[in-house]
């Protein structure tokens, strides 16, 4: 076993050089690293948010929005359908989570009940909508999306959010942010580094739901609050006045919107957001205006009314300007939140995490220090404890904790705090093996063997437990890996890593070590014994 | 002394560490005791990211007046309110929590307001918020990868050892798992996912002694096929102890620079990886060890190759 190993030399080199060169970048200042020939690897240690500071947001889609948008949808999907073919109803409504209507004519409550399904239905295997019809007595048509439509939508909903939480966050020019999908319908936002988590929660958060309506004039705002909203209709918060009644009917959304930028209003000099819509909506734009000269329209973003300025002639050339009470920051955070597009559903913050970047850089000096003197401490005691063969397993152990660190810097992944904990656990168990090896060379030489034979017996008897307590916590580690998360992720990750590296290290490198050592010096006894 | 110190250690050990089993028994009953009594009555001092709440880690311009601060947050609508000083600086921990249906976002910006107007040149370092649901998640995936991973732990050992090894390995460990949270809950530190990160520590290294215990003793079962189970346990700790030792020590002395150099950020989770050193140690000896001998094992067991099959030569 200690004989001269060709394999052995070349993988232990092999480990070495990866370690070193895997390693070098996370010492190297900045602008060295940057001049490294290109075939070096340069990524550094892939830091947590714990260790060198950011912002942490987790997120949750608001399904129970992105179901209440659906059922309203459906209501006024229905109602238009029906008038566009005549068919009287009544009672149109939604019912629990489905919808309901009452078609007045006995004798047209099939062919009602055949349109509705052709034009909304459809199985979602063939790209329709998952929307569910029956036929009721009293002539009522029940309608209700299956649960598997709505987690579809839901899932889609989630998938588009992380895009353009992308494209919002690139906007801002934040360093590489970690855009995740976790769950069925959350999103976890990372964003290293100095950065305003305010701002960025604030540009993540909002919906963007840009829409122009036309203002009713037909019954007052005050008659409309005390609750006769006339039918297709709504009363919508407003900025700078008063609510107003507002048609539900978008002329045009945001989705039409081709550009959108900040400027400044050639007349006031305050800031505003310039647009430009795209062909469709410019005409739509255009001719809404045309035939409502003198009314109002209300430009909508979320819910709530920015301005409601007066039509004073036809806007024909599809570019315009929303102004209202912006600072030019605000102007261009809502021009960068129109480019992106606007949210499916509404996002809930349900975890926020700042971590100042000094409070990071503290945390890692403290370990860093904690972490040297506990090694040195370490290695003094291990040396004075087996001499020569504890010089032997302090080398491994560098070459271990070269080998780790490497090995993250290579995957990219995250280490944090309760990783540093799975290093040190890997390491305790490293210094273990080699334990275990020369007190199994001990046990051996004392039984009488020749030291060449007791290095050969204790190594392999070792193994053996090595083995096992290292598959163990492989095994540990895989399904905390799989299972877990957050902490127990960052853990199980270092833990796994640490197990491959310890065990080569504390076998492998020792081996090759002692064997070089024996065959040069050729001693009676062992130093050890 | 002699060079190198590992020498002096005498070849052979002759402790009767069966003997003490019983005492040990009585031990630890009184220690789950104490910890169940302290989970009962002093309770976890759980962080936020098991119960939800905000956290802002705050330096102050003039020296820290813990009442003021905790009386502004309480103010401004923060309940639960704690104030932790750092002690080194003025820096200091904030904590509180809001009612169930309060936006705990909005909360903590209301706080962070008062608490600059109230203190001028307040600087706010870290700000963390934790809203239950997510607490309720992490804490239960975190749950289920544990079980999971146990169980196939215990897979393992059966495979490789005998039924009644992986049980004990895996009372054991939830032995040491409850005496450190017993500890945890004793001296109220606070448990956060850092004291989770240890907790696994933990669980890693005991498991490992347990395997290295049982290791030696299914080596000696099976050179000393008469020998009473009693005897072949205290045989095999004895030949053990040299390496239960400079385990044991190696990784308490590596762990004592962060215990000392480590500041209040490190010290919870060096404190009880340091205590589950201890406890792993003594778990494998005097709860695993004792559940096989109590229970009995084959002697006839053969099937169970080891890795690289060892050769019975008396050592």
């Amino acid at each position: 076993m200690l004989a001269p190993s060709r394999w052995r030399l070349i993988s232990v080199v092999a480990a070495l050089i990866f370690g070193v060169l895997f390693t070098l970048p996370n010492l190297l200042p900045a602008g060295m690293r940057d001049s490294l020939p290109a075939f070096l690897p340069r990524q550094t240690l892939n830091l947590g948010l714990d260790l060198q500071g950011g912002s942490y947001l987790k997120l949750s889609v608001d399904t129970r929005a992105l179901r209440a948008e659906k059922i309203t949808n459906l209501i006024e999907d229905v109602r238009t359908t029906l008038r566009a073919e005549d068919i009287a109803f009544t009672d149109l409504g939604q019912v629990g989570a489905e919808v309901t209507v009452r078609i007045t004519d006995p004798a047209r409550a099939n062919e009602a009940l055949n349109l509705l399904r052709n034009r909304l239905g459809g199985a979602i295997a063939n790209g329709g909508s998952g929307l569910e019809l029956s036929a009721q007595p009293d002539q009522r048509i029940r309608m209700g999306y299956s649960e598997q439509a709505l987690n579809a939508e839901a899932s889609r909903a989630v998938d588009q959010s992380i895009e353009i939480i992308r494209r919002r966050i690139d906007a801002l020019g934040t360093r590489e942010p970690a855009i995740q999908r976790q769950g069925l319908d959350q999103i976890v936002v990372q964003a290293p580094g100095e950065s305003d988590p305010e701002r960025l929660k604030s540009i993540i958060g909002q919906t963007a739901k840009l829409t122009f309506q036309m203002v009713d004039d037909s019954v007052s705002v005050a008659e409309a609050v005390q609750g006769r909203v006339p039918p297709g209709s709504v009363v919508l918060p407003s900025q700078d006045e008063g609510p107003l009644l507002l048609k539900k009917r978008a002329v045009v959304t945001g989705e039409m919107l081709t550009e959108a930028s900040q400027g400044f209003d050639g007349q006031s000099g305050q800031p505003v957001v310039n647009f430009r819509f795209n062909g469709q909506g410019a005409a739509r734009f255009g001719e809404v205006t045309a035939s409502n000269i003198g009314k109002r329209f209300a430009i909508v973003l979320d819910g709530k009314i920015i301005s409601a300025p007066v039509i004073q002639s036809a806007i024909m050339g599809g570019s315009g300007q929303i102004s209202g009470n912006f600072t030019a920051e605000s102007a261009n955070d809502l021009a960068v939140l129109l480019r992106a597009g606007a949210l499916p559903a509404p996002l809930k913050v349900e975890q926020q995490n700042t971590v100042g970047a000094e409070l990071g850089a503290d945390a890692v000096r403290a370990g860093a220090i904690s972490l040297a003197i506990g090694a040195v401490a370490m290695f003094v005691f291990i040396v004075m404890a087996y001499g020569m063969f504890g010089v032997f397993a302090a080398l491994a152990l560098v070459l271990n904790v070269l080998l780790m660190i490497g090995a993250m810097s290579m995957t990219q992944a995250t280490l944090t705090f309760p990783g540093i904990a799975g290093m040190i656990l890997t390491l305790a168990v490293a210094v273990d093996a080699n334990v275990l090896i020369y007190e199994r060379v001990r046990d051996e030489a004392h039984a009488g063997r020749s030291p060449l034979q007791a290095l050969e017996h204790g190594y392999e008897r070792a193994l053996v437990s090595i083995f096992d307590a290292n598959i163990t916590s492989a095994i540990s580690a895989v399904i905390m890996f799989m299972f877990g998360a957050g902490a127990v992720r960052g853990f199980a990750w270092t833990l796994l890593i640490g197990v491959i590296t310890s065990v080569f290290t504390a076998v492998v490198v020792t081996q090759l070590l002692i064997g070089w050592w024996y065959r040069s010096k050729k001693p009676k006894t062992l130093p050890i014994v | 002394m002699r060079w190198p110190l590992i020498t002096n250690l005498p070849r052979e050990f002759n402790f009767d560490f069966v003997r003490l089993a019983p005492m040990a028994a009585v031990l630890s009953a009184i220690l789950i005791a104490i910890s169940v009594g302290s989970f009962a009555f002093r309770g976890m001092n759980f962080g936020i990211d098991f119960v939800g709440g905000a956290l802002i880690e705050v330096e102050t311009a003039k020296p820290l007046d813990i009442a003021g601060l905790r009386r502004v947050m309480t103010e401004a609508g923060g309940e639960d309110a704690q104030v932790q000083s750092l002690g080194q600086g003025n820096g200091a921990i904030l904590r509180f929590r809001v009612p169930d249906d309060a936006d705990l976002n909005a909360s903590t910006q209301v706080v962070k307001g008062a608490l600059q107007k109230a203190f001028p040149g307040i600087e706010i370092r870290r700000a963390e918020t934790v809203g239950g649901k997510v607490s309720g998640e992490l804490a239960r995936s975190g749950a289920i990868a544990l079980t999971v991973a146990m169980f196939l732990m215990l897979l393992y050992i059966w495979f490789r050892f005998q039924l009644q090894f992986g049980l004990g390995a895996i009372v054991a460990v939830l032995h040491d798992v409850i005496l450190t949270l017993g500890a945890l809950s004793l001296v109220q530190l606070e448990v956060s996912m850092t004291s989770i990160a240890a907790l696994l520590t933990v669980i890693g290294y005991s498991m490992n002694e347990k395997v290295i215990t049982f290791d030696r003793l299914r080596e000696n079962l099976r050179k000393y096929k008469t020998t009473p189970l009693r005897d072949i346990i205290n045989r095999s700790e004895n030949e053990r102890l040299s390496r239960t030792l400079i385990t044991g020590s190696t990784a308490i002395i590596a762990l004592s620079g962060a215990l000392f150099f480590g500041g209040p950020v490190l010290l919870p989770l060096v404190f009880t990886m340091v205590f589950g050193v201890i406890i792993g140690t003594y778990s494998s000896i005097y709860v695993a060890l004792p559940i096989i001998l109590l229970w009995g094992v084959r002697r006839d067991d053969e099937e169970a190759v080891p890795l690289k099959p060892a050769n019975a030569r008396q050592g």
